[in-house]
C-alpha cells in the first residue's frame, strides 16, 4: 500500500524554565528524532510508557504542534511548512480523538451543535444540509435514536456515548488519517469493547488509516497492524503485530510484555522486570536511552545511539544485541 | 479478644446499605451487601466506574464522604461493630488495624512535609510518647522494607518518582502494622512496568507483615495476579463471589461472563472481543430487579420484577435467577 503520512527525522524539543540565575535553558527532549511511515488502510499502534513521546508525536504528524526539525509528509506533499490557509484544508482530512471525552466536549454545545461544528468550519453553510451529515454520522457511529440525542447536552450523555460523539466528531468531515490518542483510556471495561469494535468497524467502512496511541499492549495487539515501541522520544523497535508479539527483540519491549497483567490466574509468574524508572527527558542517559536499565547492557550502549535496523522480517530494532 | 487465625473472619460486613441522598433523588450506592473477608487472604473487589467497590472500601473505615451514609447493616472487625463505635476509637482503629492506601499518591501525600515527618505523623497520631529519634529508626527499618534509600527520608514528595511515592504511601499505611490493608486502586496511577513492581513488592509484604488485603480495582489482570478470592459488584450489590480461579474459568453470573469475554489478553490471539451492550445503571431511585436485566442477554420476567439475592452455587456464590431456578 502506498505511504500516506510520513515523518523524516522529526524533533520536538520543549523549553523548560530553569531555576532562578540558571545559565543554561533547558529543554525536554520530547521526540528525538523519530523517522516513522504509515500506510494507507492501516491501523499503527504507538506504545509506550508515560513521558515516552507517543503522545507529542501523534500531535506532530497532524501538525497540531510544531517539530523543531525534521520533515512531514501528507500523501507525498510536504506539509512541514503549510501556511495557514493550506493547513486549514488539511485539517478536515486528518483528524485527532483525544483520551478525555468529557473535557474534549464543550458543556454548551450540544451534540448536533459539537458534531455539526468541524462542518461548519469547513464551508458547509447550508443548516439542514448540515443537519442532515450530522445525523448520518450518528447513525455511523451507535449514537441512537439520532434525532433524540442530536439535542443533548454532554452531561445527559453516558461515557460511551460522549466518545462516539467524539469520535463523529472526528470523522464527519470524511478524513483519511486519524490520530487516537488512549481513546478508550478513560473508558469503563465493559465500553472499551464496543469502541475498539466501533473503531475497527468505522476503518473498514470508512478506508481510514489510523495512529493507535496506547500504553496498554493488550489492546495494540488486539487492534493493530503494526506496533512501533517508543522509550524516552526514540522509536525502540518497531514491527508487525505479529513479529513484535512472538518474537520482541529490544529488552525494553521484553520488559514491557513481561509486565503486562494477564487476566488469567492460571498465567501467574514471577516476572523479570528492569530495576529503576523511566529517566528524565531534560537529561537522559547517553548512548542507549534504556542502557542504565537493562539487563544486557555492555559498554558499547552507553557509548552510541543504536539505529533502527533490520532484525526480521519488516522488523526494525535499535538495540546492538543479536 | 479471641486470636484469629488464617482463615478466620476477620471482617464481617452484614447487610450493608449505604445511600447518598441528592437533589434529584437517592443515589443507592451500596445495598445489601454481605462480606466476609477472611484473615490473610487478598479478596479483589472489581468492578466499573459507579458500581460501589470505593464507597463499600471507604465504609470499612467509615470514611464515606458526607452526605453520604449508611442506612442499614453492620461491618464487625474482628466482632466489634465499626459503624457503632466514638470517634476516639476510629481514629484508634484507623491505621493501627485497618489501613489504607490510595489512587494517586500525589494528592495523599503532603507536598510541604518531607518523608520523614510524615512517618513521625504516622506514628505519633497513635503514640503520641515515641520520640522523635525512635519514629525515625521505624521510618528507616521499613524504607529497606521497600527497597528505598534511608536518604529519602529528608526529601519532599516532588523529588520522588511515581513509583516511589506510591511505595512511600504504603510504607506510611504500615508502619503501625495493621492486620487489615485496603488497597483501592494502588496501580492505576502507575506505568506497567511499575505497575509490576509494585504488584509484587505488595504480596512480599503481606507475607512478610501476615496482611490480609482488600484490593479494589477495575483491572482484571491486576486481581487475576493477585486476588484469592474475588467478588464481583454491579450496580451497588454483589454479584458473584468466588475463588479467582472458578471467576476466570467458570464465571457464572452474565455481567461477569460478558466482563471476561471483552477484557483483551495479550496471551491470548483474539479475533473479537465480545462487547457488552448497553451501560452500567443509574443508581439513583433504582426500580426493583436485578440491575443487569436491562443489559443482560439472558434476562427473564423474574429478573425485572424481583432483585435477586447472593446464594451458594457449587462453591461460588452469585445473584442471578439462572442459578435460583436450577438450584
Amino acid at each position: 500500500m502506498p505511504i500516506l503520512i510520513k515523518a523524516e527525522r522529526l524533533v520536538k524539543d520543549f523549553p523548560v524554565r530553569g531555576a532562578f540565575l540558571e545559565k543554561k535553558r533547558k529543554f525536554v527532549h520530547a521526540v528525538d528524532d523519530v523517522d516513522i511511515a504509515i500506510e494507507e488502510g492501516e491501523v499503527l499502534g504507538l506504545a509506550g510508557e508515560s513521558g515516552s513521546g507517543k503522545s507529542t508525536t501523534g500531535r506532530l504528524l497532524i501538525r497540531l504542534v510544531e517539530p523543531s526539525s525534521g520533515r512531514i509528509e501528507y500523501r507525498g506533499r510536504d506539509i512541514t511548512e503549510y501556511p495557514k490557509r493550506e493547513l486549514e484544508d488539511l485539517r478536515a482530512k486528518v483528524q485527532m480523538i483525544f483520551q478525555d471525552p468529557v473535557s474534549s466536549l464543550s458543556p454548551r454545545m450540544s451534540v448536533g451543535e459539537a458534531i455539526g461544528h468541524p462542518l461548519a468550519i469547513h464551508g458547509m453553510r447550508d443548516k439542514a444540509q448540515r443537519k442532515g451529515a450530522v445525523i448520518e454520522m450518528m447513525e455511523k457511529v451507535g449514537l441512537s435514536p439520532a434525532e433524540y440525542l442530536y439535542r443533548k447536552y454532554p452531561h445527559q450523555l453516558s461515557g460511551g456515548q460522549s466518545q462516539r460523539v467524539v469520535i463523529a466528531r472526528a470523522l464527519v468531515t470524511r478524513p483519511d488519517f486519524i490520530v487516537a490518542d488512549e481513546p478508550i483510556a478513560m473508558a469503563d471495561v465493559s465500553v472499551r469493547a464496543l469502541i475498539l469494535q466501533l473503531m475497527r468497524q468505522l476503518k473498514d467502512e470508512m478506508g481510514l488509516t489510523y495512529l493507535f496511541i496506547t500504553h496498554d499492549l493488550a489492546t495494540a495487539k488486539y487492534l493493530c497492524d503494526r506496533v512501533a515501541i517508543m522509550y524516552l522520544g526514540r522509536i525502540v523497535e518497531l514491527a508487525t503485530r505479529d513479529e513484535l508479539f512472538s518474537r520482541p527483540h529490544h529488552p525494553y519491549t521484553k520488559a514491557l510484555l513481561a509486565a503486562v497483567p494477564i487476566p488469567d490466574p492460571r498465567a501467574r509468574k514471577p516476572k523479570d522486570l528492569p530495576t529503576g524508572e523511566i529517566p528524565s527527558a531534560i537529561d537522559p542517559p547517553s548512548g542507549c536511552h534504556f542502557h542504565p536499565r537493562c539487563p544486557y547492557a555492555m559498554p558499547a550502549c552507553s557509548l552510541s545511539r543504536p539505529p533502527l535496523r533490520d532484525v526480521g522480517a519488516r522488523h526494525l530494532s535499535a538495540c546492538i544485541l543479536d | 479478644m479471641m486470636a484469629y487465625g488464617s482463615g478466620d473472619p476477620i471482617l464481617v460486613i452484614q447487610k450493608l446499605s449505604i445511600a447518598y441522598p441528592i437533589s434529584i433523588g437517592t443515589v443507592r450506592a451500596v445495598e445489601n451487601v454481605s462480606l466476609s473477608v477472611r484473615k490473610g487472604e487478598v479478596l479483589g473487589i472489581v468492578g466499573e466506574s459507579g458500581c460501589g467497590k470505593s464507597t463499600l472500601g471507604l465504609s470499612m473505615l467509615k470514611l464515606m464522604k458526607p452526605p453520604g451514609r449508611i442506612t442499614s447493616g453492620s461491618i464487625l472487625y474482628k466482632g466489634l461493630d465499626i459503624l457503632s463505635m466514638s470517634d476516639r476509637a476510629l481514629l484508634d482503629l484507623r491505621g493501627r488495624n485497618l489501613a489504607m492506601i490510595f489512587q494517586n499518591p500525589l494528592t495523599s501525600l503532603d507536598p510541604l512535609v518531607t518523608v520523614q515527618d510524615h512517618f513521625i505523623e504516622a506514628i505519633r497520631v497513635h503514640e503520641p510518647e515515641v520520640r522523635r529519634k525512635d519514629c525515625v529508626a521505624r521510618a528507616e527499618a521499613i524504607l529497606a522494607d521497600l527497597g528505598i534509600e534511608a536518604r529519602r527520608l529528608s526529601e519532599y514528595p516532588y523529588q520522588l518518582s511515581g513509583g516511589m511515592r506510591q511505595r512511600i504511601m504504603i510504607g506510611l499505611a504500615l508502619i503501625l502494622h495493621p492486620d487489615i490493608l485496603l488497597a483501592d486502586e494502588p496501580t492505576t496511577a502507575l506505568d506497567v512496568i511499575v505497575e509490576a513492581g509494585f504488584t509484587e513488592l505488595l504480596m512480599k509484604l503481606k507475607r512478610q507483615y501476615d496482611l490480609t488485603v482488600l484490593l479494589i480495582s477495575h483491572n482484571l489482570g491486576l486481581v487475576a495476579e493477585m486476588a484469592d478470592r474475588i467478588a464481583v459488584m454491579y450496580g451497588g450489590r454483589i454479584v458473584e463471589l468466588a475463588s479467582v480461579e472458578d471467576i476466570f474459568s467458570r464465571p457464572l453470573h452474565p455481567y461477569t461472563r460478558g466482563l471476561m469475554a471483552c477484557v483483551p489478553n495479550i496471551l491470548l490471539d483474539q479475533k473479537e472481543l465480545l462487547a457488552m451492550p448497553g451501560s452500567p445503571p443509574d443508581l439513583v431511585d433504582a426500580p426493583e430487579g436485578c440491575p443487569f436485566a436491562p443489559r443482560c442477554p439472558e434476562a427473564m420476567d423474574i429478573c425485572r420484577a424481583k432483585t435477586p439475592t447472593l446464594a451458594a452455587y457449587g462453591a461460588s456464590s452469585t445473584a442471578c435467577w439462572l442459578y435460583e431456578r436450577n438450584a
